[in-house]
């Protein structure tokens, strides 16, 4: 039933102004390279070739996939087909196929430490952090719909808990991981209560000027924080007092972040699926609705703050056990945008997704080493182009829904 | 009393940057409601192609005047380029998308600008040549008011009264207030709402590069990331004096200059930033709609 696409004399044409049209766009840019002190100019003129070509080749891509797009959204609505489910959803309602997928998995993820060397299981550690970051996002902008672009704050806040208490109160791991991750609530409802009114997009410009605030106090306040020199000699995580060396405490690490990613999955599915949960994917679609409906707006708000910015918290205090040093440099905003990347490129609101797409951003970077000065330039037209073209994510999040099955007929 | 004063203009100077750069976001949020993210970024890459092309003039040996102009007007038609095709290619297609959506676009052309840039440029800060000479009688004065401070101030002022004619008594301006008020009944009318929006995105676009150009050749040096910081800054400039709102941006980004200059010079100057973001949360928290905007109710 497949028809070829036609690519039409007009597309040809529209494709060349189009890819004219970047060129002269890129010229100065990518063409000219000047140099102000030397007083000399660079021409890099096979870069114009390649935009121009990249271009063309995009445009009639797209033209293509398009016109596919529309010829088969316009065959289902001919033939009136019900919406096919995601293929991960169906996959999710047969347990036959789930439970040894889930079980391999497992055995997979225990065994990576036996496997792979030192290096490899580190790298593992930062995506698991990474994933629990994405399920700590997902919470304040995929269930509840609050757009948090400083959610790097709450991580610095719980990392900077456990290197300043462990400086001057000899203060270890496991006292400091509560700590932290209840210091980064106070701030989460701290930074709560004054946006609640605000909209969406205010909401998402004052988190971003609150992570900002922390970053710069932390980078200027030296007798507090040690300025831009950070802390460094923060202790490992300890093991009933055993002597670990590097090896087995980046082993000790890793499980203990298997465990922490398992808690976290566990509690955000029975937050998503609990009273509050249903009020913030209620505040989501409709925060006026949901009002009426008698749900307390702010309590819900806060509440998500608080609870998404505990792992932020949490994961910080292991950020800081892990690479034993901590300075400003760490918490960006970039670091924010790699967050929310996560989440969106996963799926809002989807914890596989996002899952997923933690693995995706962290790992592929990782080991195409030669792609990694690409890596935010890919982030960002990542983000543009989920929005376009697959707003609910790679996976996307199935409500779960409540049906009158027609079994009770026959009982 | 000279430091005072040096301080006063160098807040007003400060505040005319940001104006140019307020009025873009604006005007685009006054027409699609849109914060566009990426506005920043269009005034880094304004810097940065005035940076190339004076450069170039200046190896073959313009004189300064042309240089000047030259550059202005370069940095003016690429950034206002970039300002069309980023509309057409991040916010056009989400026009009917949930509100979320083309800010996270909108986020995403601001990482990608930053690091195509970065890629195709530099990391590293470049210096950037003085444009504005010292005029000499100005010398009696310029240990208080530098020679650029008072160009960035008269440049603005210019650019402000014809911004403000062209909105008030074109036909173009006519559409894009019409288009901001009730953009359905504009369509009515028989406005081209798709080309009232790529004009304001246009007109945004080139204002911020001219304040990029500007304050690039008074601070001297330029590098990526310039856009972030003064994008949000401007950002807070917009929102104190009402989103949406022309004169409140100007005012908005005077008061902002303004608190900026007198904070660092008289309490500290390591948390220069740390004002102006606390100012916009205050700002959001004690009147959300800002100086000059008016607060609206949704209606169900």
């Amino acid at each position: 039933m497949e028809r070829p696409v036609k690519i039409s004399a007009r597309d040809l044409r529209n494709g060349l102004l189009t890819s004219l049209w970047f060129m002269f766009l890129t010229f100065p840019l990518l063409v000219v390279r000047a140099d102000p002190i030397e007083k000399t100019i660079t021409w890099r003129w096979p870069n114009m070739m390649y935009v121009g070509a990249a271009t063309f080749v995009i445009y009639l891509i797209s033209r293509a996939w398009l016109a596919h797009r529309h010829e088969r959204f316009n065959r289902a609505a001919r033939v009136d087909q019900p919406a096919a489910r995601g293929a991960a959803s169906s996959l999710m309602s047969r347990p036959r196929v789930i439970m040894p997928l889930l079980g391999l998995i497992g055995v997979v993820a225990l065994a990576i430490p036996l496997i792979f060397s030192t290096y490899q299981t580190n790298i593992m550690i930062t995506a698991l952090m990474y994933v629990v970051l994405g399920l700590g996002l997902n919470i304040v902008v995929g269930v509840a719909g609050l757009l948090d672009l400083g959610y790097v704050a709450f991580y610095a806040v719980g990392a900077y808990s456990y290197a300043l208490l462990n400086l001057h109160f000899d203060i270890g791991f496991w006292t400091a991981l509560p700590i932290g991750a209840l210091l980064a609530a106070l701030f989460g409802i701290l930074l709560g209560f004054p946006v609640l009114r605000l909209r969406g997009d205010y909401l998402a410009i004052v988190t971003l000027g609150f992570g900002e605030i922390i970053r710069l106090i932390l980078e200027n306040w030296n007798e507090f924080s040690m300025g831009p020199s950070g802390i460094s000699n923060i202790p490992r995580p300890g093991l009933f007092g055993l002597e670990l060396d590097l090896g087995q405490s980046i082993t000790y690490l890793y499980y203990l972040m298997i465990g922490l990613v398992l808690f976290t999955i566990f509690v955000v599915n029975r937050l998503q699926n609990s009273r509050i949960g249903r009020a913030w994917f209620a505040l989501r679609e409709d925060e006026t609705a949901c009002q009426a409906m008698g749900i307390d707006k702010t309590r819900t708000k806060l509440t998500a703050f608080a609870l998404g910015a505990t792992w932020a918290g949490m994961v910080g205090v292991i950020f800081a056990a892990k690479t034993t040093f901590v300075n400003p440099a760490s918490f960006t905003f970039l670091e924010s945008a790699i967050i929310l990347c996560i989440v969106v490129l996963g799926g809002m609101g989807s914890i596989i997704g996002v899952i997923l797409g933690a693995f995706a951003l962290i790992l592929l970077p990782e080991y195409l080493r030669a792609l990694a000065d690409y890596r935010m330039l890919v982030f960002g037209a990542v983000l543009v182009l989920m929005m376009i073209f697959r707003p609910q994510g790679f996976i996307a999040n199935v409500r779960r829904t409540y049906t009158f099955g027609e079994k009770q007929e026959g009982a | 009393m000279d430091y005072f004063i040096e301080l006063f203009f160098s807040g007003l100077t400060r505040g005319s940057i940001y104006a140019l750069i307020a009025l873009g976001y604006t005007m685009v949020y006054g027409i699609i409601g849109l914060i566009n993210f990426a506005h920043g970024e269009i005034y880094m890459i304004g810097a940065f192609t005035a940076l190339v092309v004076s450069v170039a003039l200046s190896i073959y040996n313009f004189p300064l005047v042309a240089i000047f102009v030259l550059t202005l007007a370069a940095a003016a038609v690429w950034a206002a380029a970039y300002g069309y095709t980023i509309e057409k290619l991040a916010y056009k297609p989400l026009r009917h998308a949930p509100r979320l959506s083309p800010l996270i676009s909108a986020i995403g052309m601001s990482i990608f600008l930053q690091n195509y840039v970065l890629l195709a440029q530099t990391p590293d800060f470049l210096p950037f040549p003085a444009l504005i000479p010292d005029f000499a009688f100005m010398e009696p004065v310029s240990h208080i008011v530098g020679s650029s401070d008072l160009a960035i101030l008269v440049t603005t002022a210019i650019i402000m009264v014809f911004l403000i004619l062209f909105i008030k008594f074109t036909r173009t301006g006519k559409a894009m207030r019409a288009t901001a008020q009730d953009r359905t009944m504009a369509m009515l009318v028989g406005i081209n709402v798709n080309r009232v929006i790529s004009v304001t995105f246009v007109i945004g676009s080139a204002l911020a590069a001219v304040g990029g150009v500007l304050i690039a050749s008074h601070v001297g040096q330029i590098n990526f990331f310039i856009g972030f910081i003064a994008g949000i800054k401007a950002f807070t400039a917009a929102v104190l004096g009402g989103i949406g709102s022309i004169p409140g941006a100007v005012l908005g980004s005077f008061i902002l200059g303004l608190t900026e200059s007198f904070a660092t010079g008289y309490i500290s100057s390591d948390y220069e930033d740390v004002f102006a973001f606390s100012l916009l949360v205050l700002i959001l928290i004690f009147r959300p709609a800002g100086l000059l905007g008016k607060s609206t109710t949704e209606k169900v």
